[in-house]
């Protein structure tokens, strides 16, 4: 059971702000300010996601920079809620488009509506998309009217490719209700394939850890439902042990699918059958550990030394192990230095490239707009510490690497077909694939 | 806000309610009703639209109706409950909309509050078993909570409602998959080897929630995964490499990490484990690289050799938290592992210059005077800090400096002599806290007894191993935490929370006609004593006490044993008994004291008896373990009358509530 619900902007300001019991209202204090009070002046120790507040309790998820809260009484599941607030976050971007403040804020009436439909004397009556289109009678107020011409020539996560082949990279986060004032809805469906890459390396190279966290998410526009068949790779297997198939088998260990999608073809022919409703669905989530079939897109091999004058010279060589024909953008490389470390000279392989010494954190940072496969970077960095020590190299590392690689998984897994039947001409169907990094740490 | 009301909605509202034609507009009268939360004045226009809107044919009027019935009451404030209304919504249990079905269950709970909640009997266990197929997500978490009311009768019962809910531990929905893992770990609290199953085969989903992209879920996980741990140690060993933190973590979720990582540590991977909290001790926020370091030292308790050699090396990075930390962690490490004190002994000069803060301080002075024989150059060390004892700023450093020096005064006596002079007369001419300088002068008065005297005082043991035996062996059975599990507890962490619903034992409902709901309840109980007899809410079936029913406790004991349990309970129970407010509270509707245990008894016990107007008895026998949390209430009935009995243990539940709010 939820009491209030509000929305704040990363400065404090009530954004939305709505109370479905009435109850709290008696307090001292406003909730919604006491709330901003504690998370900014929280203890170092003690997690803010749930925080207690004379016998109420504040649960909140924060998304791109806002802060999604409710208040609830001491007998609440923890599960639920956070499920539920993220779902919530995922509600409003499917009929608002992408979230901030000012989106928010213009979007208001529209939230307040959805808010109600959801909840009622704050019990969660329903989230899903369909039912709640019924009551809606706001339109939604885009930030920007979106254009395709104007993106055009921007690709899919910043690549340059063919116009004509891939969704310009906001297409799929607009609204799903037509903004006002632009008639005729395009017919698209965005099938995406994203993979986060968790991995650790050791100081001689082998992988530690190697974690991937792989989702199928599906945004459809498509005004009226009809089942839709989607392929995936026919050498898909989940276990260690299933075989499938002639070619490399692409693995994963676990897979849970989405209560809608249905999977009577699926074990024999890899489809997976649902009848969407407007807005986003996560179809499939996956996860591999350990072994994965393609080598680690990235590995450093640093070199550390003192030159005569005492300053310390750190070499470092990145070698990006995609296909040629792959490539990884905005690469950033964060290496923690020794916390006495006062200046620093670099040497970088292209222009392009830059690298700074960030204070605050005592690291380096490596920007890498884009790199090719099978290129090899490198980078030469003196800094400057005084009173160096054989200890103070402790402090050297563990470099993090943050990228993005469109258009490849780790996995291997890819979708095969998309299909949907109806008379009226084919709506446009997109297949996006993209793995980025969460963590990629290695060691020194 | 419209709902909360101004005169003008208020009006608004009223005439909205009144139209009839309101009822054929679905949609506006559903909107009307939404919006009922908090007006006065507006219950008269209210009952009649939402008896007929519970008939409605559109389930999206139904839904509103239902939850608006909760309202009204909730309007109507301590009015008595209308037992039509009560059973109107039983019987929508059965309605074809399943959110309805779940509103009906929500509806009842909060109207049926003062008398514990909605009643999951086998019938209703069993539909809603049966209808949990058709809800969505929220609908089937929810329902799974409710189903922890219900008791199977039989073993094969059990076996056949986890059958029917096997399925929902793979559910894709995090919230599901953990309220099902509680019915199940609650229902089979007594087979170990299910609740074990169930542990294992929610890892998965448990592991993915660990992983996920939301934090926030992620730390909901987590602490799960700690509260498992703590009576499954090895569980997650296996994948003790998911707890590996990312670089772009927020740190309430490394803490929470490191401290999984420390409770999963095994001789497989204690390597690994440990490099990889190795690299967070040098990380820039010093919450955390200390955090690191005490689990490195928590660690350090079963794999000594390798965690004090990292711990060494962490030393000569000379950073202030560093040292402390690792200084630290050094002083609860050598009174565990007396193994160990030699190599920490080594480690321990030059630490005193990178020292600044009290902590840190007051560990290192305890190890050079506990361990001051072995490190050559402790008298010179404590010197430095007898000289600078004028600038220092804490009185717990002076203590622990005092102490120490005494110490060491008996091993060394020699270099020691001349200082403790001089400290003991700062401290008992200069000193300006009390605390320091009475401890000054109590060591001076030792001292001048004899150095045997201050031997047999100061020189306890230098170690306790068998403590970190105790500790190890924390390990507590799932049925402790079982009914905990999805709830803020684990979340909170078991300090915490205890903490925090100490000070605040519910939510202050500032609506409700009466802030305190305690008071509320004694009061009227008062009131009601008052009374000849008591009349209970009309729905539960009339049940009427009679007053001056003397049992002899020959014939209570006789009638105890040859009458079958009706009904078994337990009522939440915290802190200590007050026979005398039980008794008296109990006496005044009419339940008689048989026998009663004297305060503090453990364990504590009652027996009581009462008898209704019909000339049936009811038997009570209440029991309170030591430091359980909740009072064990069996009930034996005369005649079988389930409505009698579901209104007496109403009435005992009122009143058990009621003592125990005057009680603490």
């Amino acid at each position: 059971m939820l009491s209030q619900i509000f929305i704040l902007s990363s400065k404090g300001d009530r954004l939305i702000h709505k109370d479905f019991r009435g109850e709290t209202c008696g307090t001292s204090t406003d909730l919604a300010d006491t709330f901003y009070r504690r998370i900014t002046s929280l203890p170092g120790d003690q997690a803010p996601v749930f925080m207690a507040h004379e016998g109420w309790h504040f649960v909140h998820v924060r998304h791109a920079g806002l802060y999604f809260v409710a208040t609830t009484t001491p007998d609440a599941s923890p599960f639920t809620l956070v499920e539920f607030l993220n779902r919530l976050v995922t509600l409003l971007r499917d009929f608002c488009g992408p979230l901030s403040e000012k989106n928010v804020s213009l979007n208001f009436a529209l939230i307040y509506e959805l808010l109600d439909e959801m909840l009622d004397y704050g019990y969660i009556q329903t989230t899903a998309p369909e039912v709640l289109r019924n009551f809606m009678h706001t339109e939604p107020v885009a930030t920007k009217p979106f254009s395709l011409l104007d993106l055009g020539s921007i690709g899919l996560f910043g690549a340059e490719t063919q116009q004509s082949r891939v969704a310009p990279s906001s297409a799929a986060s607009r609204p799903v209700l037509p903004p006002r004032g632009e008639q005729g809805t395009r017919n698209e469906v965005f099938v995406d394939v994203v993979e986060r890459l968790t991995v650790v390396i050791a100081a001689n190279g082998t992988p530690m850890k190697v974690d991937v966290q792989g989702e199928i998410r599906l945004k459809c526009y498509l005004p009226s439902c009809v089942e839709m068949r989607i392929g995936l790779t026919e050498e898909f297997c989940v276990g260690k042990s299933e075989l499938r198939g002639y070619g490399t088998a692409v693995r994963v260990d676990e897979c849970a699918f989405h209560s809608s999608v249905k999977l009577d073809e699926f074990e024999s022919g890899r489809i997976l059958k649902v009848t969407p409703s407007q807005g986003e669905l996560t179809l499939m989530q996956y996860q591999l550990a350990d072994d994965i079939p393609s080598p680690l897109p990235f590995r450093l091999f640093p070199t550390v030394d003192q030159d005569p004058t005492g300053r310390l010279r750190l070499y470092l060589k990145l070698r990006c192990d995609l296909p040629p024909k792959s490539q990884a953008l905005n690469v950033r490389l964060q290496l923690p230095v020794p916390k006495g470390v006062s200046s620093l000279a670099q040497e970088l392989s292209s222009p392009e490239q830059t690298a700074e010494l960030q204070p605050s954190t005592k690291s380096i940072r490596w920007d890498i707009p884009r790199c090719q496969g099978g290129s090899q970077l490198s980078a030469l960095f003196k800094l400057e510490v005084p009173g160096l020590s054989r200890a103070s190299l402790l402090e050297l590392g563990p470099a993090n690497l943050a990228f993005e690689l469109p258009a490849h998984t780790c996995s291997g897994l890819h979708i095969r077909f998309v299909r949907l039947p109806g008379p009226a001409g084919p709506p446009q169907r997109w297949v996006r694939y993209l793995t980025h990094s969460d963590s990629y740490v290695l060691r020194f | 806000m419209p709902y909360l009301g101004g005169e003008e909605a208020l009006r608004e509202l009223r005439r909205a309610l009144a139209n009839p034609h309101v009822q054929a507009d679905r949609l506006r009268y559903r909107a009307a009703v939404l919006r009922v939360i908090r007006m006065p004045g507006i219950q008269e226009y209210l009952q009649q639209p939402l008896l007929s809107g519970l008939r409605d044919k559109a389930s999206y009027v139904r839904r509103a109706a239902v939850l608006g019935c909760a309202k009204m009451l909730k309007l109507q404030g301590d009015c008595e409950v209308d037992g039509a209304l009560v059973n109107e919504l039983y019987s929508l249990l059965r309605d074809r909309d399943p959110i309805v079905v779940v509103n009906c269950l929500r509806a009842l709970e909060e109207i049926l509050k003062k008398e514990g909640g909605v009643v999951i009997n086998k019938p209703i266990a069993h539909h809603l078993l049966n209808r949990m197929a058709d809800l969505d997500q929220w609908g089937k978490s929810e329902v799974l909570t409710f189903l922890l009311r219900y008791r199977p009768r039989s073993e094969e019962e059990l076996f056949d409602i986890l059958n029917l809910l096997d399925g929902y531990l793979k559910s894709s929905s995090p919230s599901v998959v953990m309220a099902a893992t509680k019915l199940f770990l609650v229902l089979a609290r007594e087979y170990p080897h299910v609740q074990a199953d169930v542990l294992v085969r929610v890892k998965g989903p448990l592991l993915s929630a660990c992983t996920s992209e939301s934090r926030e879920l992620c730390f909901t996980a987590l602490c799960h995964v700690r509260q498992i741990l703590g009576s499954l140690p090895g569980h997650f060993s296996s994948h003790y490499k998911k707890f590996f933190c990312s670089y772009s973590e927020p740190h309430y979720i490394k803490c929470q990490k490191m401290e999984v990582l420390c409770e999963l540590v095994n001789d497989e991977n204690v390597q690994q484990v440990l490099e990889e909290l190795k690299g967070y001790c040098t990380d820039v926020s010093v919450e955390l690289a200390q955090g690191a370091i005490f689990a490195i030292g928590n660690i350090a308790r079963t794999y000594t050799e390798q965690c004090v050699g990292l711990l060494t090396e962490l030393l000569g990075l000379q950073q202030e938290h560093i040292t402390s930390a690792v200084v630290q962690a050094f002083r609860d490490l050598v009174w565990l592992c007396p193994q160990c004190t030699d190599a920490v002994c080594r480690a321990l000069p030059g630490c005193e210059d990178a020292i600044q803060d009290s902590e840190g301080k007051q560990a290192l002075i305890w190890l050079l005077g506990a361990h001051g024989e072995k490190v050559p150059n402790a008298p010179y060390v404590l010197e430095d800090f007898v000289e600078n004892v004028k600038s220092e700023m804490f009185p717990a450093v002076k203590m622990e400096l005092l102490t120490a020096l005494v110490r060491l005064f008996l091993s060394r006596p020699a270099e020691c002599q001349d200082m403790l002079g001089r400290l003991l007369h700062y401290c008992i001419e200069e000193e300006m806290d009390m605390a320091v300088r009475d401890r000054g002068l109590f060591y001076y008065r030792l001292l001048q007894s004899g150095v045997e005297v201050v031997k047999r005082v100061l020189c306890s043991p230098k170690s306790d191993p068998s403590l970190g035996l105790l500790e190890d062996q924390t390990e507590r059975p799932v049925n402790t935490w079982a009914s905990e599990f999805n709830t803020l507890a684990p979340v909170y962490g078991r300090e915490r929370w205890a903490l925090i619903t100490a000070h605040q034992p519910e939510p202050s409902y500032a609506c409700s006609p009466c802030t305190d709901s305690r008071n509320r309840d004694t009061e009227s109980l008062i009131s009601e004593g008052n009374k000849e007899v008591l009349k209970v809410h009309p729905d539960t079936g009339s049940l009427t006490l009679i007053p001056d029913v003397y049992l002899t406790a020959e014939q209570f004991e006789k009638s105890w044993l040859s009458l079958d349990m009706s009904c078994h309970l337990s009522l939440p129970w915290c802190g200590t008994v007050h026979p005398d407010t039980i008794q008296t509270a109990l006496h005044v509707v009419h339940i008689q004291t048989i026998a009663m245990s004297k305060a503090g008894v453990q364990p504590w016990k009652a027996y009581l008896s009462a008898q209704d107007d019909t000339g049936c008895l009811f038997l009570t026998e209440l029991l309170l373990e030591a430091a359980d949390p909740e009072m064990q209430v069996s009930v034996k009935q005369s005649e079988a009358k389930p409505e009698a009995l579901r209104a007496f243990i109403s009435v005992l539940r009122t009143v058990m509530g009621a003592a125990a709010g005057l009680g603490s």
